[in-house]
This record gives structure tokens, C-alpha cells and sequence, in this order.
């Protein structure tokens, strides 16, 4: 007995070294950017890299002020949140009728929803610059905002039907016995019963608004351009830019990343539509 | 009542499907190049004729599938290690899920220079200074293994995603039944190999063809490290076809890749859909 108890305990701490190892030696690379972007442009790029060294915040400064971050993270703010709320404004009431009036159909239509998830990109890119070029649409948030509804509005619909048809049908056909009409059932039944899942929904799309990076850098360029387009500026730099071009990653990611830890099971739900739970 | 709450849904994604895949399909069988604007009509095949013909075609195809086999391979195999690793209570669990699952949620342009510059610059960055270290010749990543540092960046953004996959759907194993097995005195290879996999054989499916979907149009990182280069070294297809549109502006040309990429999509979708559809009717 002891024998296997002690085997146990050497398995724990061999298990335990060896995920920490795993673990930090992916988040390495954020680690690394996290710490350069306190660092002076000279002390960035010290061979070997410096571990101690005294902070500043002199990056954040120019980077505010050369590349016009607030202007870009405008753009990436009302992007993602508009389409986000758009999107959850159609989602919902076709995930609704889905889930509580299942017709023969729904099963199909749910199917086809998500194919159309399976378009590339990059093969709907002509059509939609030309279109949006004719309507005078390009470098706008307005393009940018339709694009990204539509590019979310499979994986809403499905979430939210996911979420919906775990609300029990019975509570539903009770308010409708005491007369409640459509919208007051919505509004007084379903939404707070479904107000968790609106939310998941809302913060796995917001997350995927924010990242996008294909359609940002191909119809927004200096008016509309999100924060994923203006990292793309430091992709071709003059002189030493380590220390302010980890500063802009910062800024860029660090309020997505911390949502991402919150919505990692609707992210697993979300991104493989209800597939694995 | 339903169709009305259906009918706005029904209709967007209608059109988003429709007007794209019609509008590319018109444009691939016309002249319509912006660069010679007086040459216009119908081209019958010769767009497609013309994209297959072109060398860089046919190593974007190559590139397209060796960055989308290599990358699945690594992400889901160094998925499963980890999500079997982590599996079991040990100190610090969730703390180890958050580090892990970070990548996942960092833009693909940052991810990008992250790696270009700090990484894998040959002289400052961090990876040189490992090979420093052990004695040997830093490497010059983008010059001289630009389609592979592509692939690395993109295993380390997507690995975290098969692994939160992998872990969650671990969660839901039977305890009891692996309990049994245990006391039956199964050694961990008989139980990965009769009980894991077996329950896994589902997610895994379904982690590999969603990454086949993202992955098949991998555009910001290529854009934003590499261009394609050398030569055409690391350019994919979803970079020929913006390279053809908006660099040589012959959108015909583009087009038939376009209808390229649509089937090559499409194919790995309806395995895909079926999978999930049987789910649905459950």
C-alpha cells in the first residue's frame, strides 16, 4: 500500500512539472512581450535578453501618439460591439422559433446555416470589395460591422439554439396559458432564462470580431482600421521598434485575451457548434 | 409567427452566401482585368486555364496543403498530450488552462510580429539566442524555412485550441468505467487505446476539419511576415488569389482560384456537416 502511495506522489509531482513546463513554455512568447514592452528600445534588443531592468512607460506614450492607437481602438470597440449586438438581434429570434417551434425543417436549415460558414474568405473577397466599392462603402466601420455579423451569425444561431432548447418547453406554454403575447413571453420568460447564454454568445463573437485580420486588412485601411490593422504597420519598421512594437501588441490584445479566459467553455461550444460539450 | 422570427436570420445569411458565390463564379468566366479595361467578354475556361498553368498555382496548392497537414498533425497530436497530461487534479490546474488556452485568443497580425521579430529574428531574437546557447548556427527562419516558421506560428495559435477541445471533452469521460478499469489492473496504454481514443475519436474529427476550415484561408500571418516569399516559398492560396487581384488587378484570374479554394472548402465541409448532423438528431 505504501509502495503505490508513494509511486502516486512521484507521478503528481512528475505530471505537475511537467504541465507547468509545458504551459509556460507557450505562454513564453507573451511573457517575453509583456516584459519588453517596459523596456527601452536599446535594452530590447540586448543580447542576452535582460530580466531585470527599470520599467518604463515611455513606449505606451509614442505608441499613443505615432501610430493614433485611440483612433484604432475605437474602430475595434464599435466593430465588434456593433456587430455583435446586430448579430445577437437576428440570432435570436430565428433561434427561438427554432427551438421551441421545431418544424421538419429545422434540423436542415441548422445544417445549412452552419455551411455557410464553409465559404473561404478569401473566395467571397472580390465580389464583396467591388460591391462595397460601389456603394462607396470601403475603409468604413459600416462595412466592417456587416461583414462581421455575417460572418458570426451561424455560430450565434447555433449557440443560442443550443442554450434555448435547454429552457424546459413548460414554462414557456404556462405564460402562453395566462395569455402572455410573443413579446411578453420573450421579454418575461425567455430573456432572463436566456440571459446567460445571450451573454457567452455575445463575448465568443465579440472575441472573434476583435481578432479578425482578413477582412480588417482588406476593406479597412486608415479611417475604418481596427487594431489588427494597425499592428501592421510595424510589420516593416525603421530602427530599433522591439520596445514599442510589443507596447501596441499590449494594448492590442490584453483586454480580448482576459474576455477569452472568461469564455473559454462557450468558445469550445461556440466553435464547434454544440459538437462537444 | 416562427417564419417571421426566422425570416431575418434566413435572408442575411441568404444573401452573404448567394451574391459572393454567383458574383465569383460570373467574374472567373469574364475578361475583366483593370489594367486593360477595353478587353472585355466572356472568357469561357481561360481564366481557370490560365490560373492552373501558372506555376506559383500549383505551389500554392502544394503549400495550402502542407501548411494545413502539418499544422493539424501538430496541434492535435500535441493537443491530446497535453489535455491527457492535465487531466488529473495536480497544483496550479487553472492557472496552467489560462496560460495554455492564451495563444488562442491573441490577433493572428500580432501573432505574427511577435514571432517574426522577437522570436525569430537571427541575431536578437529569442530562438537564436537558444541555438547560441547550445553551440549551434542561428537560423534565419523566414529566409531560409519561411513555409515552416508559418506553420509554427499557426501550431502555436491553434494548439491551444485543440487542446481546450480535447480537455473539455475528457471532462465528460466516465469515471466509473475508468475506475473499473483500473481495478482490473489496466496498464495507460490500454486504456488510451480502449478507452480514451475510443471516446475522443468524435472531437478529434471535429478539430481537425475546423481547422481545416480556418486554416485554408491563413492570410494575415503570411501578409504580415513572409509575402508569399521567397519566391513563392510560402505563398498559399488564399494569398496567390489576393496577390492576382490586387497586385496584377485581374480579378477574372482571381476568381477561378477563388472557385478553387470554394471547392477545396467544400469537400472538407460535408464530412463535417454530416458529423454534425448526426449529433443533431440524437
Amino acid at each position: 500500500m505504501s509502495t503505490k502511495k508513494s509511486k502516486l506522489t512521484t507521478s503528481l509531482i512528475v505530471r505537475t512539472i511537467a504541465a507547468w513546463g509545458i504551459a509556460l513554455m507557450l505562454f513564453f512568447p507573451l511573457i517575453f512581450m509583456g516584459i519588453t514592452a517596459f523596456k527601452t528600445e536599446l535594452q530590447a534588443i540586448a543580447v542576452p535578453s535582460l530580466w531585470a531592468f527599470e520599467p518604463t512607460l515611455e513606449n505606451f506614450h509614442v505608441v499613443n501618439e505615432r501610430s493614433d492607437y485611440m483612433q484604432f481602438a475605437w474602430n475595434s470597440v464599435v466593430t465588434s460591439v456593433v456587430s455583435t449586438v446586430l448579430g445577437l438581434l437576428i440570432a435570436a429570434p430565428a433561434a427561438y422559433s427554432m427551438a421551441f417551434s421545431p418544424t421538419k425543417g429545422t434540423n436542415g436549415l441548422l445544417l445549412w446555416m452552419l455551411s455557410t460558414k464553409f465559404m473561404p474568405a478569401v473566395g467571397a473577397l472580390l465580389p464583396i470589395y467591388i460591391i462595397f466599392q460601389q456603394f462607396g462603402l470601403l475603409d468604413t466601420k459600416t462595412a466592417l460591422v456587416i461583414i462581421f455579423t455575417m460572418m458570426n451569425l451561424p455560430i450565434m444561431v447555433w449557440m443560442l439554439y443550443t442554450y434555448f432548447k435547454d429552457i424546459p418547453h413548460e414554462i414557456l406554454e404556462a405564460a402562453r396559458m395566462d395569455g402572455a403575447s410573443v413579446w411578453q413571453e420573450f421579454r418575461h420568460v425567455l430573456l432572463p432564462l436566456g440571459i446567460g447564454g445571450l451573454a457567452s454568445t455575445g463575448l465568443l463573437c465579440l472575441v472573434l470580431a476583435w481578432n479578425e485580420a482578413f477582412w480588417a486588412l482588406n476593406l479597412g485601411a486608415a479611417e475604418a482600421g481596427t487594431l489588427a490593422t494597425m499592428m501592421v504597420s510595424y510589420s516593416s519598421p525603421e530602427g530599433l521598434f522591439w520596445a514599442k512594437l510589443s507596447a501596441a501588441s499590449l494594448m492590442a490584445i490584453a483586454p480580448i485575451v482576459v474576455i477569452g479566459w472568461f469564455s473559454q467553455k462557450q468558445l469550445v461550444q461556440g466553435l464547434t457548434f454544440g459538437a462537444v460539450k | 409567427m416562427p417564419r417571421l422570427l426566422l425570416s431575418p436570420a434566413v435572408i442575411t445569411l441568404l444573401i452573404w452566401m448567394v451574391v459572393p458565390l454567383a458574383l465569383t463564379i460570373y467574374f472567373s468566366s469574364i475578361f475583366y482585368n483593370l489594367m486593360q479595361p477595353d478587353v472585355t467578354g466572356f472568357a469561357g475556361w481561360m481564366n481557370y486555364e490560365f490560373m492552373i498553368t501558372n506555376p506559383a498555382f500549383t505551389d500554392a496548392i502544394w503549400n495550402t496543403l502542407v501548411l494545413l497537414a502539418s499544422t493539424v498533425a501538430i496541434t492535435v497530436i500535441g493537443g491530446l498530450a497535453i489535455a491527457l497530461l492535465i487531466n488529473e487534479a495536480f497544483p496550479g490546474r487553472g492557472i496552467v488552462r489560462l496560460l495554455l488556452i492564451s495563444p488562442f485568443f491573441v490577433m493572428p497580425t500580432v501573432n505574427a510580429l511577435l514571432w517574426k521579430h522577437m522570436m525569430m529574428n537571427p541575431i536578437y531574437g529569442v530562438l537564436a539566442q537558444i541555438w547560441t546557447f547550445f553551440g549551434l548556427t542561428p537560423i534565419n527562419w523566414l529566409q531560409d524555412l519561411p513555409l515552416f516558421s508559418v506553420i509554427l506560428m499557426i501550431s502555436w495559435q491553434w494548439l491551444p485550441f485543440a487542446c481546450l477541445i480535447l480537455m473539455t471533452s475528457l471532462q465528460s469521460m466516465d469515471r466509473e468505467q475508468l475506475e473499473a478499469a483500473d481495478m482490473d489492473g489496466a496498464n495507460y496504454w490500454q486504456k488510451f487505446r480502449y478507452m480514451y481514443l475510443p471516446h475522443l475519436a468524435r472531437p478529434i474529427s471535429v478539430v481537425i476539419m475546423i481547422e481545416v476550415i480556418f486554416l485554408l484561408s491563413v492570410f494575415a500571418e503570411i501578409f504580415t511576415t513572409t509575402n508569399g516569399g521567397p519566391g513563392t516559398q510560402s505563398t498559399n492560396l488564399a494569398y496567390l488569389i489576393f496577390n492576382e487581384a490586387l497586385q496584377s488587378f485581374d480579378i477574372g484570374v482571381a476568381s477561378a482560384g477563388a472557385v478553387f479554394a470554394i471547392i477545396l472548402a467544400n469537400i472538407v465541409a460535408i464530412f463535417l456537416v454530416r458529423i454534425i448532423g448526426k449529433n443533431l438528431e440524437k
